[in-house]
């Protein structure tokens, strides 16, 4: 361990400077910035990282720069922000001076009611504001995923995000402006020495590497990794869990590697959804639609795909479409890797071919062969940040005599883990291709899955959606698809 | 005089659009709600341990491990109330602060923990053990029927004309059912309450609640105190929609209590997910219906039973399954009906308050009742709807047989149809259904009249204080609440008005009980109507003063004093406002007034179902369009109109504001927000990641909201204006027309799909596998 004594956890908190010595390992940043800072202006919605209130911006260093991004302060802990800016709702403007361009927007639309969402979407939108001066609708909308609203209805709202920038322009912004500033003072942050406060279940260890994460953790194999805290944030808030010794590894830059040569898309096991956006839609465009709706901007930019397979959640997004294209994922322990298919890590329920102390490390994503079929599907209540009724990956290959070559079916949502639809593949490969195959195979889809009902969907409306679906990816595949689209205003 | 030019020109005149007085603070994040408040030192935290049954006996209580764990201060259960162990807000004493010897809802407080701070309390509750000894629960509709249909009060009817002989005579007949689901606040402030003991027996509250005065008076109920010594102080709420009627009762009560035991202040906040399982929802009803109608389509005969989940207690579900039934006609005229309700006993969360207040649930039966004659007829549901408006001058008598005398309803519908170009968009989409084999659109208009009251009419009274200091600001205080809606700035431009002032000399407060005594509830979209009227009312006496003081002064007949924008014209003089207010002063001229209003007109006798519980009725219709999938069921709102009635406008803005607001939460109750038990009878979507309110990206991409600019209230409400805060949530029925005309075109229109709320794109998907069995 290269921790020496008294390390602390540093980070600037608007205009301060933070250094914590002693801190409770579970400590988020939202009861940090109200009970500790007093600094009420960000609001406890729901405590579990879903309706945007407590949002603030984290300006982190990233390939040379400083990216402001969106973060659910309810559910980040303080642990995760060594190195980082930390941006609330009271640095944007002060109490005796002039709004904030974002803020003076929203009171000019009339963009507030009851106020209590209102710091939230300031700084959402703020966000936005400061990597595209000029949004569309569809990207305020985005943008505004994770931000729930009760009494406007948005339209006030969105008015005001298009507005924006006619009070400044985006360079005359403080934060901008003071960029450099900030970047000198995170980079003298940024010792690679690793953090180690506490003891026992309170205590935190922030890694310097991966090396130094895979050591801890061998050594420690009761302690729980913690990237993005878009999960574990809730085993805190909601279920009171103790999750001691927790070890941060979303800032390790070994684990953030997005590599594009060789075959096939590598990810480091810390490469969030936002991140990891641009390469997916380069090399996976049937995925972008999906990747877009995976939570809200909160969530993708900082959770990781690597926690969402660690974690082997029988609803997580990613797997299906994974598995379907091949992937495979490495695991470490201590100086020990192996590699895993995909398809084969889940085992059963809240059961993962992951020993003690093994980490996921990296994600490998083959890429498509020319000629293939490839979709996604994501079927919810409400179309963003919703979690899937089920989700469903199709790959098809059909041969030049118009025959079904290879098949690969997987959904979220439908069993206890995602799952491989065997039965269905079987009754596609080497029949032609055509609505009588699809129909004739729909019924092996009560093979596959058994789903059950709960309170996003009932038993029958997952296998019956799910049937349809296969239609759909063959309608589609003939081009004569229909999707719901949504007008731009 | 050039102050008196200069202001003149300034925003904020009554009737323009005018920002909310808090939204400078709000985007800033400066803007304090109740947690945000600097506490008084030695605040102590309180947390509720809830019932893990529906419905069952508590054996023992063993809390010996709650009471030892570290930080832990006390425990409070039922045996620690020293007055009364009830806050029923109807005094039905059903409803105890804590259970003593039998839980009846999963959820429900059984004791609070008092500790040091929030995260030691609320750890502290898991410790304790409970053992229950489980009964039998019913917790929807159909398991209180099949049980033998117990009522937590007393239901209602209302009967016009012989509905057997109109149903026997009528050419044609349909029965049917309609579930409407309940549907969830998710005010994004949950409840919270912070009580600050004083001397003797002093209580401060500092909550978020929409009823002060009620707050007070449990307190003062389960304290065993008078209602004199509690003082409740409400500056704003981030949200309320009814949620915070009676529902902050609990929390107020608690935190008073433990306030009292430990000599200190004491807060107490729920987690959502507690929040959501401890405080009451919107009634979800199931309707039977049965109606003759004749071939041209004109409803005949109506009965009707409203049978509605009330919960454990009765709380508000009286009036609110009477407005249900008050509102089942919306803009039709029955020639004869017999409607009842059915306020039914179940093991759930005591159903409550939420905007509209039964009044949608009642909407949404009567365009049921259309669209299931449109489709019996083959006809559009508009040509149905226009068949079967209220008259103007005659067929214009409601079944609570009020006379409908201000009906604009034809002129709002034929203005939205052109407007929206219903009728070219709709013959579009019938032209779309036929060459799209996977999406399906809908297009639909629908009406809203809305009755405007409490019908409990001693609701329909409110008070202000209004004082005027000698540099001339004005310090206004009413007994309403502001929880978002506007309510303080439409009440500060009144003033403002009244008074010639800028809007920036009235400074707006805290509603406050030792202030404005035995206030009513801000609800029943009254608040403005209310308060208004009683704040105008105490600026007009204390200008009566100023005036006859300016005509003793300036030595002129008290009718050479005008009133002008800054100031008076006394004679040739010119005065300004803060210069008399100083005169006033110097002159012994009292400077406070303490105003009143009561709405007049209103009766309602519910023995007999007969009254004029309404002041007015507001109108309005909305058009939407939507496409759905049929392959799994999603769909999307593509273009909404709307066009409301809210009389004269005393602020445009605002009022377009709770138009979109109460459109969009009245869509998203209707399709996404789905209220589900599990058979144990425990509530499962208990938070926003299982519960889903619209988002941004749910808005429909063309979203035209209008006010009738030309309408002007025939009764003399505040700058005849009127109310607002619930009538558009009905207007989001269209949506579920519109929905409803996708599906069915799956089977050519030819049978009615017959959608329950909240139409969920499961039901979608089912009722288009209904359409496609029924095609075959």
């Amino acid at each position: 361990m290269s921790a020496e004594a008294g390390s602390a956890l540093r980070f600037i908190l608007n205009d301060e400077d933070v250094s914590l010595t002693a801190l409770k390992a579970t400590e988020t940043l939202l009861d940090y910035l109200r009970l500790t800072k007093r600094l009420r202006g960000s609001k406890e919605g729901c405590a579990e990282g879903d309706c945007g209130a407590c949002t603030v911006l984290v300006g982190r260093l990233k390939g040379g720069g400083l990216v402001y991004e969106s973060v659910n302060a309810c559910i980040c802990f303080v642990g995760s922000l060594h190195g980082t800016h930390v941006v609330t709702i009271e640095h944007l403007s002060a109490a005796d001076g002039p709004l904030h361009p974002v803020q003076q927007a929203m009171v000019d639309h009339h963009g507030s009611q009851c106020g209590f969402c209102t710091p939230g979407i300031v700084m959402s939108l703020y966000g936005l504001w400061m990597q595209n001066p000029h949004p569309g609708a569809a990207e305020t909308e985005r943008a505004l995923q994770g931000n729930l609203c009760r009494c406007t209805g948005y339209a006030p709202i969105l008015k005001a995000a298009n507005a924006i920038s006619s009070y400044s322009a985006v360079e005359r912004d403080r934060l901008v402006a003071e960029r450099a500033a900030i970047m000198a003072r995170l980079k003298a942050l940024d010792d690679g020495v690793s953090v180690d406060i506490g003891e026992g279940k309170d205590r935190l260890f922030v890694p310097g590497s991966v090396d130094e994460l895979a050591e801890f953790y061998a050594a420690h194999p009761e302690g729980t990794l913690v990237s993005g805290a878009t999960d574990v944030g809730l085993w805190v808030t909601k279920f009171m869990r103790d999750i001691g010794p927790m070890i941060y590894i979303g800032h390790l830059k070994g684990l953030h590697g997005i590599e594009e040569a060789g075959g096939a898309l590598k990810l480091g096991a810390g490469v969030t959804y936002s991140e990891a956006g641009a390469a997916i839609a380069r090399h996976f465009p049937q995925l972008t639609e999906l990747w877009d709706r995976i939570g809200g901007a909160q969530v993708r930019n900082v959770g990781t795909i690597g926690a969402n397979i660690a974690n082997g959640s029988p609803i997580g997004d990613t797997p299906p479409p994974l598995i379907v294209l091949g992937a495979s994922i490495t695991l470490r322990k201590g100086g020990e890797r192996r590699e895993v298919k995909l398809k084969d890590y889940f085992v059963a329920y809240g059961k993962q071919d992951r020993q003690k102390g093994e980490f996921v490390e990296s994600v490998s994503i083959p890429y498509l062969p020319a000629g293939e079929h490839l979709a996604c599907y994501k079927i919810t209540k409400r179309k963003d940040e919703d979690i899937s009724a089920l989700c469903g990956a199709f790959r098809l290959f059909v041969t030049d005599d118009g025959n079904v070559g290879m098949a690969r079916i997987a959904f979220g949502g439908m069993a206890a883990t995602p799952k491989r639809a065997r039965a269905v593949e079987a009754a596609l490969v080497g029949k032609p291709w055509t609505s009588a195959t699809v129909e004739a195979a729909i019924a092996a889809f009560a093979t596959d899955y058994q789903p059950i009902s709960d309170m996003r969907a009932s038993a029958e409306y997952r296998l019956l959606a799910a049937q349809n679906l296969l239609r759909r990816f063959h309608l589609e595949t003939i081009g004569e698809g229909q999707r719901l689209k949504r007008a731009v205003a | 005089m050039n102050r008196m030019e200069v202001v003149s020109g300034a925003g904020g005149r009554l009737h323009t659009s005018t920002p909310h007085d808090s939204a400078a603070k709000q985007v800033a994040g400066r803007a304090d709600y109740v947690d945000d408040l600097v506490e008084p030192e030695g605040t102590l935290h309180a947390y509720l341990g809830l019932s893990s049954k529906a419905h069952a006996g508590i054996v023992s209580l063993d809390l010996e491990a709650v009471r030892k764990a570290p930080g832990v201060v006390g425990v409070l259960t039922a045996a620690d109330i020293p007055g009364e162990n009830d806050i029923s807000s109807v005094h039905k004493h059903d409803e105890p602060v804590l259970a003593e010897t039998v839980v009846k809802y999963w959820g429900q407080p059984i004791f609070a923990v008092i500790a040091v701070d929030r995260e030691t309390a609320r750890r502290a509750t898991k410790l304790a053990k409970i053992e229950y000894a489980e009964l039998p629960h019913v917790t929807d509709v159909a398991a209180a029927l099949a049980d033998g249909g117990k009522l937590v009060t007393e239901p209602l009817k209302l009967e016009r004309g012989d509905v057997e002989a109109g149903l026997k005579s009528s050419e044609r007949r349909l029965t049917g059912r309609v579930t409407i689901g309940g549907q969830e606040h998710f005010y994004l402030e949950s409840q919270v309450a912070l009580a600050i003991p004083g001397e003797d027996d002093e209580m401060l509250i500092q909550t978020s609640t929409q009823h002060p005065t009620e707050i007070q008076v449990m307190v003062a109920q389960v304290l065993g105190i008078p209602h004199a010594a509690v003082t409740v102080n409400m500056r704003r709420m981030g949200g309320g929609f009814g949620g915070k009627e009676t529902q902050g009762n609990l929390f107020a009560v608690i935190a008073a209590l433990a306030a009292r035991r430990t000599g200190h202040a004491v807060k107490i906040r729920p987690d959502r997910d507690d929040d959501f399982s401890i405080t009451g929802k919107r009634h979800d009803f199931v309707v039977d219906y049965d109606l003759g109608y004749n071939g041209d389509g004109k409803i005949q005969a109506v009965k009707a039973t409203f049978a509605a989940r009330a919960g454990f207690s009765a709380d508000l579900s009286g009036p609110v399954t009477d407005r249900a039934l008050f509102h089942c006609d919306n803009a039709y005229w029955y020639p004869s009906v017999r409607v009842n309700s059915l306020p039914l006993f179940t093991n759930t969360v005591s159903n409550t308050a939420f905007r509209g207040f039964g009044g949608p649930q009642g909407v949404i039966a009567a365009e049921r009742w259309i669209e299931d004659v449109a489709y019996a007829l083959g006809k559009d549901p508009l040509e149905i709807r226009k068949a079967n408006f209220y008259g103007t001058d005659s067929n214009n008598i409601t079944p609570y047989h009020q006379e409908v005398e201000d009906n604009i309803i034809h002129r709002v519908v034929d203005e939205l149809e052109h407007s929206s170009e219903y009728q070219k968009r709709r013959a579009q989409i019938l032209a779309f259904n036929k060459t799209n084999p996977i999406l399906r659109k809908g297009i639909a208009l629908t009406p809203v009249k809305f009755g405007i009251s409490f019908t409990a009419t001693w609701h329909n009274q409110a008070g202000a204080l209004v004082h005027v200091y000698r540099d001339g600001s004005v310090h206004l205080s009413h007994g309403g609440t502001e929880m978002g809606q506007g309510l303080h700035i439409k009440v500060a431009q009144v003033v403002a008005e009244a008074f010639g002032v800028p809007l920036d000399s009235v400074k707006v407060t805290a509603s406050n009980t030792g202030k404005v005594p035995n206030t009513s509830a801000t609800a029943a979209s009254s608040g403005t109507d209310l308060n208004g009227m009683a704040a105008l009312n105490a600026a007009e006496q204390i200008k009566a003063r100023m005036h006859a003081h300016a005509a003793r002064i300036y030595e002129v007949e008290p009718k050479d004093v005008h009133w002008e924008f800054g100031g008076i014209r006394a004679g040739k003089q010119l005065v300004e406002f803060g210069e008399l207010a100083t005169s006033c002063w110097m002159n012994r001229v009292q400077l406070s007034a303490a105003g009143f209003y009561s709405t007049p007109k209103i009766h309602w006798d519910r023995a007999s179902g007969r009254g004029h519980p309404f002041y007015y009725f507001a109108y309005g219709a909305a058009a939407a369009e939507v496409t759905i999938d049929t392959l799994t069921g999603e769909y999307q709102i593509d273009r909404a109109d709307v066009l409301e009635d809210v009389g004269r406008s005393l602020n445009p803005a605002i009022d377009v504001g709770q138009v979109e607001g109460g459109f969009i939460q009245g869509a998203g109750w209707l399709t996404t927000e789905e209220l589900v038990w599990d058979d144990k009878g425990q509530l499962r979507t208990h938070a926003p990641s299982t519960y889903k309110i619209p988002l941004a990206s749910d808005v429909p991409p063309a979203f035209n909201v209008k006010l009738a600019d030309w309408s002007v209230n025939k009764e003399p409400a505040i700058g005849r204006s009127k109310a607002v805060g619930e009538p558009p949530i009905c207007l989001a029925v269209s949506v579920v027309e519109a929905l409803s005309m996708a599906v069915a075109s799956v089977a050519d229109y030819r049978i009615a799909p017959r959608l329950d709320m909240p139409v969920t794109p499961e039901r979608v998907l089912m009722g288009v596998e209904r359409m496609r069995k029924g095609a075959a």
